[in-house]
């Protein structure tokens, strides 16, 4: 039976490290306090976006958006708006620049920029209820598919729909389809690639948690299309929720027969499994995640063969990310050519993003491609906090680069930030202000690819290491000018020799910082100054290093 | 749960042996992999010891020296020190008397970085076992080890 009002409160990972799942509870009681647990909904749902804000809450049909709550506000929210229907003013979310009040969600600058189409259903529905996804239009593309199209008709769909994988290097989804399909062998898999490694990237994380359906729903289609009957979902252990709601949302499908054996009465029949990695961000890699599901140490091999080809345990194998996979409904129930109406010529559809760093409204955004740097970071993101400036974005965690604030103009879509230096990578856009030391930061990007290479091959195991110890030198002040032209060097040698994406994209973060903040690597080495103030150059004896240096040497 | 029965819920399949790994450190109390375990698994599926080894050390997730009932991890992405994981890192040495790596003496705290843990809009982060915390301070961190030394006793 419709309820009166329905209380969505956010429950992605952020809000639940905030305390959402407190107040949640508290809503409960208060609600059945008062004896309107049968007029009012509590819908626990993904992750809403504005993850600095929470915990969020938001109160429909009137779209009133609550933001930042404590336990203590709970009973005014039910006294004033639940009963009373006036929503309380000092809880809503307010702008910075106008001091006023959003009174509804869909006017928040931060929403109205927006264009969730792989996002729609995270923060709306309760991702652990599979008939809320069914009433969204849940697996209606999976039916569509089973009883009205060819594999073929599928794949061609796709080809056209121009998506590309939105895992990093963007390659054309469709076609990999058709080269899965067309490689000879009986047995195929379907995998998703759910290790999200990259650090600033939690899109992934946020769709596994908010609406898992999406993902098994896109991941049966392109099964259905390569001829495959059993997929996996590879996710990373650090995303405890995320496997959680993915576990049940699999149980669920079962349950419903939308997954399984005669789906939708068809021949058609595929099932998944979920398998979890321990903590290597090479897994990433497709063929050292293949590696990893077979249960081996995580390491890339050489490509070709590419696992369309030979995959996991040797047979052709697909594997897309996360946001790919959840865009295939879409594509099937709106058409390839709606899908290609979106996005700039080359780019097509929405991506995700993940703000963080020094921005006002850090989370999740879904925005059509070619949107510029610039409406991101200002428009959604609502600009830098406490009147800094604005310095860079590093787009692309340690396999991509900086951009300075002179392309702020430049549209975020897979070439154009090629030319720059950077790459898509899976969307992590990490907003840099004046007190960050750019030479420290590609440093910092050094040492985790250095922790994170496999050890394989000797350009990224030694290469990586010898970059990184020139960059420590620097920032301690005993660097040389001859430095930069061996960084540059260096770096473009590990690009060019490494074995897989890790190594060839590691050097990325000091090429381009050299690229654009060249003066400040000049600083380093010439004046020892470090104009953000971060790195130090003083000297100090061994013994009387504190606790506090030793430990800010290992970080 | 001992380790025999979690070997008998998997099957003798290779690819089971992450899962595996994972099941027998998360259900002994010092959250590691013995020796014996090793070699159990690698009896199992019949593999040899050197294989299983070479996994559990690849994977930072997987230890071979006891630790504490809660693992601390503090997140080490850019995004997180950017917003001051490094005074979230000192703070929890100092109120622990641990460096990173080290379990504290009664057995209740072992302090570790970790990668990514994708709550980046709520930086800096760290996650307890399970449990993932945000917005973090050095005043905050205090309150949080003070509330579990709480819950253990």
């Amino acid at each position: 039976m419709p309820k009166r009002l329905d209380i969505l409160v956010c429950s992605g990972a952020a809000c639940i490290s905030n305390d959402s799942t407190t107040i949640k509870n508290k809503l409960q009681a208060v609600l059945k306090e008062h004896n309107l647990e049968d007029e009012v909904a509590i819908v626990e749902t993904g992750c809403m976006g504005p993850c600095e804000l929470g915990p969020v809450m938001l109160v429909y049909p009137d779209g009133v958006f609550y933001i930042r709550l404590k336990e203590g506000d709970v009973e005014e929210i039910v006294k004033e708006h639940v009963i009373k229907g006036r929503p309380v003013k000092r809880l809503q979310w307010t702008t910075p620049e106008a001091r006023k009040i959003v009174e509804e969600k869909k006017q928040i600058p931060f929403f109205e920029k927006q264009l969730k189409i792989v996002l729609s259903n995270c923060g709306k529905i309760d991702p652990e209820n599979i008939e809320e996804y069914i009433a969204v239009g849940g697996y209606e593309a999976l039916a569509k598919v089973l009883t009205e199209m060819t594999p073929e008709q599928v794949i061609d769909e796709m080809i056209k729909s121009g998506l590309r994988g939105r895992g990093g290097a963007g390659f054309p989804t469709g076609l990999k389809w058709k080269a899965t399909r067309e490689a000879p062998g009986d047995e195929k898999f379907v995998v998703c690639n759910g290790d999200e490694g990259d650090p600033g990237a939690f899109m992934d994380r946020a769709i596994l948690e908010g609406d898992p359906h999406s993902v098994i729903e896109g991941m049966a289609i392109a099964a259905y299309a390569i001829g495959a009957k059993q997929g996996y979902v590879y996710v990373r252990a650090e995303y405890p929720l995320a496997i959680k709601r993915l576990e049940k949302a699999i149980q669920q499908a079962r349950k419903y027969g939308l997954l399984g054996n005669n789906i939708f009465e068809t021949s058609f029949s595929f099932d998944i499994e979920i398998r979890i990695g321990a903590g290597a961000f090479v897994c990433g890699e497709e063929t050292a995640l293949i590696a990893s599901i077979e249960g081996k140490r995580g390491q890339p091999r050489p490509k070709p063969p590419f696992p369309a080809q030979k995959g996991l345990w040797g047979k052709p194998t697909l594997i897309n990310n996360v946001e790919t996979f959840a865009n295939v409904r879409h594509i099937i129930l709106n058409g390839s050519s709606w899908f290609a109406s979106i996005g700039t010529e080359n780019s097509k559809g929405t991506k995700v993003f993940a703000l963080s760093g020094k921005v006002n409204n850090t989370g999740l955004v879904e925005v059509p491609m070619g949107v510029t740097i610039r409406e991101l970071v200002f428009d959604i993101g609502g600009g830098i906090p406490n009147g800094k400036k604005f310095k860079a974005v590093q787009i692309g965690g340690p396999s991509g680069g900086c951009v300075p604030a002179e392309y702020l103009d430049t549209p975020i879509d897979y070439e154009s930030l090629k030319k720059l230096g950077t790459i898509m990578g899976s969307g992590g856009v990490i907003v840099l202000d004046e007190d960050t030391c750019m030479v420290n930061l590609a440093k910092f990007f050094l040492d985790f690819t250095v922790d994170e290479s496999c050890g394989q091959c000797v350009p990224c195991r030694i290469g990586l290491k010898h970059l990184y110890d020139i960059l420590d030198r620097i920032t301690k002040g005993k660097g040389k000018m001859e430095d930069l032209e061996t960084l540059e060097k260096l770096g473009e040698e590990i690009k060019r020799t490494s074995l897989c994406g890790l190594g060839q994209s590691a050097p990325n973060p000091v090429l381009s910082t050299l690229r654009y903040f060249r003066d400040e690597y000049i600083e380093h080495i010439r004046d020892k100054k470090c104009r953000a103030g971060v790195c130090q150059f003083e000297e100090a004896k061994e013994e009387e290093v504190s606790l506090e240096k030793k430990l800010k040497g290992i970080i | 749960m001992t380790r025999e029965e979690i070997l008998n819920k998997y099957g003798k399949s290779k690819d089971n042996l992450l899962y595996i790994l994972h099941d027998i450190q998360d259900n002994n109390p010092q959250h590691y992999l013995t020796d014996e375990d090793l070699k159990a698994v690698a009896k199992w599926l019949n593999l040899p010891y050197s294989y299983v080894h070479g996994v559990a050390t690849f994977y930072s997730m997987f230890s071979l020296k006891p630790r504490g009932r809660y693992i601390i991890r503090v997140c080490e992405s850019p995004t997180c020190h950017l917003m001051g994981s490094s005074d979230v890192i000192i703070e929890l040495a100092k109120t622990l008397g641990v460096g990173i790596g080290e379990t504290t003496k009664d057995g209740l705290f072992t302090l570790e970085l970790t990668s990514c843990i994708g709550v980046c809009g709520v930086a800096p982060a760290m996650m307890i076992n399970e449990e993932v915390f945000g917005n973090l301070t050095p005043e905050r961190v205090r309150q949080i080890i003070e509330e579990k030394r709480r819950e253990s006793k």
